[in-house]
């Protein structure tokens, strides 16, 4: 009985040395582990692209990468629900080498990463600095970018008989309505279920007004639902479709992964998505039976004294944790993986190195005449301040719950109509807005 | 535990005097004090020392892991609620009740506890269904194994596939639609579209999933009723119905109640249905997701706790007030 009782303190004890082991660890203090030191180790990438490690592309990559850096062992771990399963990781040291940066303050970056370097340094080389960037410092570099505005099936808009591809709010409705009229496909497809496909269309932000500065002129602005701004044309747009009835009849039952095939096969007209889409729905038009040239992609339905813009921005940002073991080698991977992986040009993906030219998806935005843009860094002492206000006023600029809402009203399943809800969105932003800054 | 042995009295006390006196705040410690001197010699003291050790042991096990894994965690979550921290930074700002009088003031957060209300309502028919079958699936009944099999089987289903199979359908043009074809309703409403309908397809999706628990409780407290109370009551010529109601029913008042505190309890923290079949959109978001949202769409983890802390408060005031209207009669079928 005694030894059986001293084995269980023994185990006790060690599960209780195993758990605080957990808290504790994760070393990467040494004063050799610098980004620039020497190019060694075992590093651990963690990736949102489950898709890519279950399909061996990023083995590839990792042998590819060890024939310039043959000391170092990559290994990979994707996380379907990344941006939510980072947010509890990160209160850990244990959340690998190499990782996309989730929804974190500016302000945070250093308690949770390596900084690479000054920003300026790096602008000659990479597109997409501002939003890994804070005070100078740059903290990650973009895996890739995406132009936003709308996939679009070409052959529905030809049968609709639409001629000419909308550039205001007025002709969008137009055409759609073409498309209800004419065809049996749902003109826009909401992904309501899904939520984050709502989400897309708010990085048109600054297109509407080509105000690369949007983002902090909308936290500065008290009232940003209030016609003529960015937001209000993107929200608008959303909420005069759906009180048209140009969206799927029942929006609690869509499916992303089906509207992918649909709007390939042309049951579906359009979404409003990045560009990264349009290599997924080609893929899914030809799963379908459908010719992946049917696929197109426009920019977001506005002008500005007849010029459309359209904004690219990067994806998530690469970057080096500050817990790491072996902080050059994956300094050294991100570098490699940005520029020699091939991985842009296989995801139809705009480079964050300046010097790659536009991916051939994003080619049918330059036979428009479509501009691109980037959004510029937010001045000193205000980046994530739109974030900031988001939160507090619970109007989820990146996620689906209020826009959710707003499909709802607009459907008539909720009360209220346009003018309400956006006056109470007005409402609670310029009182959050007060709170920030008090 | 050196007070087992009598050489551990203070030297400055007699022994005699002290042992006792302690004996009185320390049950258990005089008499092993007095073996230990009536015996000298007898079984080593290391061995006696782990003897008395070990139901602790045992019990150190059960109890360390429900401190770590419940009770540590508990005071953590009061304690992020009176923090603003936003669940990622690696300091947290002491801000005192303010996260409280937020829940309390802001009317958007308590809204949602009239969806609850539909899984309350919903609860009733998941019982008296559970009831109805228990009585019945209790007597020998033919088929009787098979048809329990049936009603526990849908409990067994993880939620998430339970969540999967009804979001197909519910979906428009899905099973159900082409069921009530077969009967001539061609034009069924949206069932999850409809912001008035939705709450009760997602309330009867719970019942189809909890009836199956409720139901073995039942027939398990039915089946411990005494048989011959049966044989006693047909022999008097009492009817099925007579025999559920003077036999039956008070026999297992006490299991009803128990579910009733269970589906109170559960119907104000609803959580996974809604939120694997709608995601909290169109007005069926319950307090718990909404509790998810405020923690991680918008990032006030501080707030979050405090919801969390209230819904606990609710839960346990709810459930006293019930015990205290409705208190634990004793069964006697005597």
């Amino acid at each position: 009985m005694a030894r059986k009782a001293l084995a269980g303190i023994v185990l006790l004890t060690a599960a209780g040395v195993a758990l605080s082991g957990c808290a504790g660890g994760g070393g990467g203090d040494q004063a050799d582990n610098t980004i620039d030191g020497e190019v060694q180790g075992e590093i651990k990438v963690i990736t949102w692209r489950t898709d890519l490690v279950e399909d061996g592309t990023f083995e590839a990559y990792a042998e590819e990468f060890n024939k310039t850096y043959p000391d170092v062992t990559v290994t990979f771990e994707g996380i379907t629900d990344y941006a939510g399963e980072m947010q509890t990781r990160m209160s850990t040291t244990n959340y690998g080498d190499v990782i996309g940066i989730p929804n974190i303050q500016p302000a945070q970056f250093e308690q949770f990463l390596e900084p690479l370097g000054e920003t300026a340094d790096f602008e000659d080389t990479y597109r997409f600095l501002p939003a890994a960037s804070f005070e100078g410092t740059q903290y990650g570099i973009a895996f890739g970018g995406n132009a936003n505005g709308v996939v679009y099936n070409k052959r529905v808009f030809e049968e609709a008989g639409v001629t000419e591809l909308p550039t205001t709010e007025a002709e969008w409705l137009a055409a759609l309505q073409l498309v209800e009229d004419n065809t049996d496909a749902i003109p826009l497809y909401t992904n309501y279920k899904d939520g984050w496909p709502l989400t897309q269309s708010f990085s048109n932000l600054g297109a509407v007004t080509n105000d690369p500065d949007a983002p902090i002129t909308m936290a500065e602005n008290p009232a940003p639902w209030t016609e003529g701004t960015d937001v209000h044309a993107i929200d608008s747009l959303l909420f005069e479709t759906v009180a048209a009835g140009l969206t799927e009849p029942d929006p609690l039952t869509t499916n992303w992964e089906q509207s992918k095939v649909d709007l390939g096969t042309g049951k579906i007209a359009a979404m409003t998505l990045g560009s990264w889409a349009i290599s997924q729905m080609q893929d899914a038009a030809e799963t379908g039976g459908a010719s992946a040239d049917d696929i197109g992609f426009m920019a977001f339905p506005a002008e500005v004294d007849g010029t459309q813009y359209a904004v690219i921005g990067g994806d998530y940002n690469l970057a080096v944790s500050r817990h790491s073991d072996a902080k050059a080698a994956a300094w050294a991977w991100i570098q490699w993986v940005v520029s020699e992986s091939g991985y842009t040009e296989e995801q139809g993906m705009v480079s964050p190195v300046i010097d790659k030219e536009l991916p051939e998806t994003l080619q049918g935005l330059s036979e428009e005449g479509v501009e691109l843009m980037e959004i510029n860094p937010a001045p000193a002492g205000k980046e994530g301040l739109i974030n900031e206000i988001a939160d507090d006023s619970q109007i989820d600029l990146y996620g689906p719950i209020y826009r959710q809402k707003l499909v709802d009203i607009a459907r008539g399943a909720a009360e209220g109509d346009k003018e309400s809800y956006f006056a109470e969105l007005n409402e609670r932003w310029a009182a959050s807005m007060a709170n920030v800054a008090g | 535990m050196s007070l087992a042995t009598p050489g551990a009295a203070p030297a400055d006390a007699p022994a005699v005097l002290s042992a006792p006196a302690r004996s009185r705040r320390l049950r258990g410690t005089r008499r092993a004090a007095a073996g230990g001197t009536a015996a000298p010699g007898g079984r080593p003291a290391g061995r006696r020392l782990a003897g008395r050790l070990t139901p602790w042991l045992f019990l150190s096990g059960a109890v360390g892991l429900l401190l770590l894994f419940t009770y540590w965690p508990a005071l953590n979550l009061f304690w992020y609620s009176v923090t603003d921290w936003d669940g990622i930074d690696l300091t947290k700002e002491f801000v005192g009740l303010d996260n409280y009088a937020q829940v309390f003031t802001d009317p958007r957060i308590f809204n949602v506890f009239w969806v609850s209300l539909y899984y309350f309502a919903a609860s009733f028919a998941q019982m008296a269904i559970a009831l109805y079958f228990a009585t019945i699936l209790s007597f020998s009944t033919r088929l009787s194994s098979f048809f329990r099999g049936i009603l526990f089987f849908p409990y067994l289903i993880n939620g998430v596939a339970v969540g999967f199979v009804f979001l197909y359908l519910f979906q428009p043009g899905g099973t159900l639609d082409t069921v009530l074809a077969w009967f001539g309703l061609a034009d069924p409403p949206q069932w999850l579209g409809n912001p008035d309908i939705v709450n009760w397809s997602l309330a009867g999706t719970s019942v189809w999933r909890y009836t199956g628990l409720n139901f073995v409780l039942f027939l398990g407290a039915i089946q411990s009723i005494p048989h011959e109370l049966y044989e006693a009551a047909e022999l008097d010529g009492a009817s099925r119905w007579q025999q559920f109601w003077a036999i039956i029913f008070p026999g297992i008042r006490r299991i009803i109640g128990l579910s009733f505190i269970l589906a109170i309890a559960g119907s104000l923290s609803v959580f996974e249905i809604p939120f694997i079949m709608t995601g909290g959109a169109n007005g069926s978001a319950t307090f718990v997701i909404q509790t998810l949202q405020t923690a991680f769409n918008f990032r006030q983890v501080g707030l979050a706790s405090a919801m969390a802390v209230v819904l606990l408060i609710i839960v346990l005031l709810v459930t006293w007030i019930q015990r205290a209207l409705f208190p634990d009669e004793k069964v006697d079928l005597t």
